[in-house]
């Protein structure tokens, strides 16, 4: 019997990963997060604690339920996993706790540069980055004979060149989906132009500007080169796009790039062909047309100490340096944990960190734009209202929401 | 009955109401004339990876609990989201009024208010889909009446298929159809040899398309209504019409559809409410750009980074006096031949 028992705990630790630093916690722990495989795993290895429940709701549709679920007391996620865009809501309806005495305590495995620090507050460990970077069909550059383009003016004249040498009608691709995916293309761009979205130090729109109209106008030219359907692609269908071989050049998720070849269906030219590199600029900007993310956990602030307390230790369980030695996690995302060496699939981030892209911005009223920014670009996109129009719109959508939330008078 | 009698028969109902109508009512009426508390603003030094530490503005948590504590409530801001542009954008419409020239422009600039936008959607198609699913839900039930009893069980049972599957999942089977590497839109691309055709990209096809869903799931619906009521059709009617000489015609004319008509009533009525909530294939064929409608709204409003109940409140307002301008003509008239009974 007791044979049988050091078999079988020494199985799971194997399982697990475990086996030197077991993971012990006294109070339950319940995550709720977005479902990419990065995410999937740090779940998983919080689930390794034993002593109490560790339960996950890793979900597409995280976002609507990490508010209400966390604004009960005591609250129903002891933990969620967000990005530099979602814990703003978060922050706004001041669920979450600040970490300082629990990084003391127990984050002796954590970098600094992990801790996101709001006002002086821990307020969330970062474990990954991701940013949108350039990936494209090498093979299709060199039978046109030109190097990756560095900007987008160059992606267009590439563009160009693939279709009038009919390899392909639409070799352009982009998550254009009417809505979030759209609103942050134009995010890039805009950006990329130099452009910056608030009045300085307020929340009074300013995307109604030359960058702005600039942004929108190259926008509208890359769709020339793109499926007809672009309004309707989000990034699922466009990195479907690309795998079946009819698109030669995307700007795409870099937490996208270790799966781009390995799902079924991939054809062996895109599988042969693939490739990244970093971001482009515009407009002959140095700032590359992107933005900059992390992922990461916060812990409810609705819960007990002791409960707290748990969350903190197996979420740090979730993201401990000796993963990092684990070949398939060490490539499913850019990971911030100490130890960990950059695979082939994190150029594209690691090369828009280095180009100085600017973080998407955590302001409490960027939703609100990003919101009114997906649902007035459309007309423009179909050539239904001119730039200046449409830009008009989105100030007078998001004034309309930000008054309703107290940020405009 | 006595009136005590139906008093405690009622109950039950009249509970089951007051909970999940009258006050879920109220609680959006609420909701609606309340907004957030304005925000504190504080700048705090922000440090995030890769990129370092930088000044960035957050809500000041303190201050805003006074408020919130204060009045729990939020402020009253009384019609003021009703009003607002993402409503019925009242100020704009009087904009548009003082300065446009001609009827053209008035029309072109309340299509680009949400609102109005959405209403125009909302309305074409629920004044198309409604007529168009009673005449062929009334056309297969006739059909199907028609056939002998062996063919009967297996036409029924597919005729109802679109009705039986999950709206949304509908949506997407036709979607996916319509995209320009799917069947259908490769074939519309090769039959006028146009590449570029696209049935997404275009907001009358996209319209189309929807219209065309709606009266494909919800045809099945009125079938059923219908060829349920053929059953109660009295034979001797029918014969009687027969001997006096009328075609097939003259008897769906003159004795079917008078016999159907307190149904088709029925059906109009759920079909006026279904309609004019248009939700599922708007997100289903990822017809934003192109179609959008208030129930649509209430679904960004909550689904953004940022959720405006304030805002997603109002548009349930709205929806519930549609639905009840909506149905008047009908409520009107059966109110008037209750009256006329008693």
């Amino acid at each position: 019997m007791f044979l049988k028992k050091v078999a079988l705990v020494s199985a799971l630790a194997v399982l697990s990963g475990t086996a030197v630093s077991a993971c012990e916690i006294s109070a339950r722990v319940s995550v709720v997060g977005n479902e990419f495989p990065a995410i999937q795993t740090v779940g998983a290895e919080a689930k390794a604690c034993s002593g109490a429940e560790v339960s996950t709701n890793l979900t597409k549709d995280h976002q609507s339920i990490n508010v209400p679920g966390m604004q009960g007391n005591p609250a129903e996620y002891t933990s969620a996993i967000i990005a530099n865009s979602s814990i703003v809501a978060l922050m706004n309806e001041d669920v979450i706790r600040p970490l300082d005495d629990l990084v003391a305590k127990h984050g002796a495995n954590l970098q600094s540069s992990q801790l996101i620090k709001i006002g002086g507050k821990v307020m969330a460990v970062a474990f990954m980055a991701n940013a949108q970077h350039l990936m494209y069909r090498k093979d299709i550059l060199d039978q046109i004979g030109v190097e990756p383009p560095k900007t987008y003016e160059d992606m267009i004249a590439a563009a160009k060149m693939i279709r009038d040498q009919g390899i392909m009608q639409n070799p352009i691709g982009g998550a254009y989906a009417s809505g979030w995916n759209l609103a942050q293309e134009f995010n890039n761009m805009f950006l990329g132009y130099g452009g910056s979205h608030f009045k300085d130090g307020s929340a009074a729109p300013n995307v109604n500007s030359d960058a702005g109209v600039k942004a929108l106008n190259m926008m509208k030219e890359l769709s020339a080169y793109m499926n007809p359907d672009f309004l309707t692609h989000d990034s699922n269908a466009t990195n479907a796009e690309y795998r079946a071989g009819n698109i030669a050049l995307l700007n795409m998720w870099g937490s996208r790039a270790a799966s781009q070849t390995t799902t079924d269906g991939v054809t062996d030219a895109v599988k042969n062909g693939h490739a990244i590199a970093g971001p482009m600029t515009v407009g002959g900007g140095s700032i590359p047309a992107s933005t900059l993310w992390w992922d990461g956990w916060t812990v409810a602030k609705n819960i007990s100490d002791e409960e707290a307390e748990a969350t903190f230790v197996a979420m740090s369980n979730g993201i401990r340096p000796e993963l990092m030695g684990n070949e398939t996690i060490r490539t499913q995302a850019v990971w911030l944990i100490d130890g960990y060496t950059p695979t082939d699939a994190a150029i594209g981030v690691f090369e828009a960190a280095k180009m100085g892209t600017i973080p998407y911005p955590m302001l409490p009223y960027m939703g609100l734009m990003h919101s009114a920014l997906g649902n007035e670009l459309s007309d423009f996109m179909q050539g239904k209202e001119s730039a200046e129009q449409a830009l008009a719109d989105v100030e007078a959508a998001y004034i309309a929401a930000a008054k309703e939330k107290g940020f405009l008078n | 009955m006595r009136h005590s009698t139906f008093f405690w028969f009622f109950l039950p109902t009249a509970l089951a109401m007051l909970l999940f109508i009258a006050f879920p009512i109220v609680s959006v009426v609420m909701q609606s004339v309340f907004a957030p508390h304005p925000a504190v603003l504080v700048e705090v030094e922000t440090c995030t990876p890769l990129s370092g530490c930088q000044r960035e503005t957050t809500i000041d948590q303190e201050a805003t609990r006074a408020l919130r504590e204060a009045e729990p409530l939020g402020r009253f801001v009384g019609l003021d989201i009703f009003t607002d542009r993402g409503h019925l954008a009242t100020s704009e419409i009087k904009a548009i009024w003082a300065n446009s020239s001609t009827w053209n422009e008035v029309f072109q600039r309340l299509g680009n208010l949400p609102f109005y936008r959405a209403m125009m959607f909302t309305l074409v198609f629920t004044f198309i889909v409604t007529p168009f699913v009673i005449l062929l839900g009334l056309l297969i039930a006739l059909t199907v009446n028609a056939l002998n009893a062996r063919l009967k069980g297996l036409v029924i049972f597919f005729s109802l298929l679109p009705f039986v599957i999950t709206p949304l999942i509908g949506a997407l089977v036709l979607f996916w159809m319509i995209d320009s590497r799917g069947v259908l839109g490769s074939s519309i691309q090769w039959i006028f040899s146009d590449p570029n055709l696209s049935l997404k990209a275009s907001t009358g096809l996209m319209w189309f398309s929807l219209i065309l869903y709606g009266v494909w799931h919800a045809a099945p619906f009125a079938f059923v209504i219908f060829y349920a009521g053929l059953q109660t059709l009295p034979k001797d009617q029918i014969e009687a019409a027969q001997i006096d000489g009328a075609t097939r015609l003259q008897q769906v004319r003159y004795v079917v559809v008078p016999h159907l008509m307190p149904l088709v009533t029925f059906v109009a009525l759920i079909q006026l409410m279904d309609n004019f909530r248009v939700f599922e294939p708007i997100v289903g064929f990822n017809a934003a750009a192109h179609a959008q409608s208030l129930s649509w709204f209430i679904f960004n409003d909550l689904g953004g980074e940022t959720r405006q109940l304030s805002s997603a409140s109002a548009s349930s307002v709205l929806t519930i006096i549609g639905v009840a301008i909506l149905l008047s003509p009908v409520l009107v008239r059966t109110w008037r031949d209750f009256k006329g009974k008693a």
